[in-house]
């Protein structure tokens, strides 16, 4: 939802072998609800499941040879 | 802090000497273009790189004593020119020419590429080897570029369409520390020298820099200062950025192996953090947006990423081939060696 201020809302991008991008108005929270420090207005969640400072991206992603598409995978798998 | 003040270094032969005397006296006169320039290995002449290296710094910095009207001078372009084109010759020597396939996806193609770097394993060598005295020479050494990251790639923003350029601007506002002037990226830099006993100050080591340090500043230059290498400069940022969050893991590593702390570690603790944003920005709606749109400089762009890989190849094994003589890397040791 957009905030008051115009900003606009968030946007989820996932990149192709890579993690998700995460831009706009949003909080990360824990499942407390506890808002998680950002340090930058665009962050990269980790998709491939092994960085070592989930839930974000750290490149690791390149080492394991993750591979995934940016959009949709087709459905049922092969 | 003041504006960027470098002093003159000393010259390393005659295309620096001829340069160096010329910029001490008033612009406009008295630089003869030095003709055909044929060095054995341009890529790591001393002379060559550090006359380019000069007179691509008046476009950065102010230097002590010369008339700062020596940036657009005609004669000193000529001479610049006369410079470049064994470097570019060099440059281009090393990097194949892109397949057709390539420029179908350019994102992807940047994917392969940075998956076959050239260079050797430096950074796992500093995490798991390096002394504390060999660590300093990696920081000095990256001292030539990292105290203006991002400023190069900034050449590009008024040459993009807003796509590419959108892109750009994202990862740039990082570089610049996202609106604090002390999270800039260069300002960690210095942040780190200053933690490990380093003078952080500009310019400081460039009498240290060999011809090969030199040449990893003045290919980014070179493709910053030249629109037609929009391309090219594009490829080289994006080629960064894929190559950044596990080497700099590492370095930080290093260097908390060695007892440093945060202070120290901030600089490389935050490229793990932002460049696995800033690669894919860059691979993939910065390099693939401008492809996108202007098809005709996607080939460059492949060269840029490759030219930035092989050029920091050269210069990565030149670290490692001098620690394993046991001498210093940089032209003179930071520490004397005990009597
Ligand atoms: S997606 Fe990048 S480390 Fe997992
Ligand atoms: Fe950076
Ligand atoms: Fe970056």
């Amino acid at each position: 939802m957009p905030a008051d201020d115009g900003s606009p809302p968030a946007t989820i991008t996932p990149y192709p072998d890579g993690p998700y991008l995460v831009r706009g108005d949003f909080a990360l929270t824990d499942q407390q609800g506890n808002e998680l420090p950002l340090e930058r207005r665009t962050i990269a969640l980790c998709r491939c499941g092994k960085s070592r400072m989930r839930p974000f991206c750290d490149g690791t992603h390149k080492l394991i040879g993750f591979k995934a598409p940016s959009g949709p995978e087709p459905w049922p798998g092969a | 802090m003041a504006g960027r003040l470098i002093e003159l270094p000393a010259p390393r032969g005659p295309l620096s000497e001829q340069l160096f005397e010329a910029l001490a006296g008033p612009p406009h006169t008295r630089l003869a273009c030095p003709g055909l320039i044929e060095p054995s290995d341009a890529l790591a002449d001393e002379d060559l790189q550090l006359a380019l290296y000069v007179a691509y710094e008046l476009h950065y910095s102010s230097i002590r004593g010369v008339d700062e009207s020596w940036e657009w001078s005609p004669s000193l372009l000529s001479f610049r020119g006369a410079l470049e084109r064994p470097f570019e010759e060099a440059v281009a020597e090393l990097v194949p020419p892109a397949e057709a396939a390539e420029l179908e996806s350019v994102g992807a193609a940047l994917q392969e590429i940075v998956a076959r770097d050239p260079g050797p394993p430096l950074s796992r060598y500093v995490e798991t080897q390096g002394t504390r005295e060999r660590v300093l020479e990696q920081v000095v050494h990256r001292s030539a570029y990292q105290l203006k990251e991002a400023d190069p790639h900034s050449w590009a923003i008024p040459r993009l369409s807003p796509r590419p350029k959108t892109a750009l601007l994202e990862v740039q506002f990082d570089e610049y520390g996202g609106g604090s002037g002390e999270r800039m990226h260069s300002a960690l830099f210095a942040k780190t020298m200053a933690g490990l006993g380093l003078d952080p100050t500009y310019g400081r080591y460039l009498d240290r820099w060999p011809g090969i340090t030199l040449a990893t500043v003045n290919l980014v230059t070179n493709f910053g200062l030249h629109r037609r290498r929009r391309g090219a400069l594009v490829g080289h940022l994006a080629g960064f950025e894929m190559t950044s969050s596990i080497p700099n893991r590492r370095y930080g590593n290093a260097l908390r192996r060695l007892g440093y702390g945060e202070e120290v570690t901030h600089f490389y603790d935050e490229h793990v953090e932002a460049d696995a944003v800033h690669e894919n920005i860059a691979a993939w709606d910065l390099a693939g947006g401008l492809a996108a749109e202007e098809p005709e400089v996607a080939a460059d762009i492949l060269f840029g990423a490759r030219a930035l890989l092989q050029v920091e190849a050269r210069w990565a094994r030149h670290l490692m081939d001098s620690w394993e003589r046991g001498e210093t890397s940089l032209r003179t040791p930071l520490v004397p060696a005990a009597a």
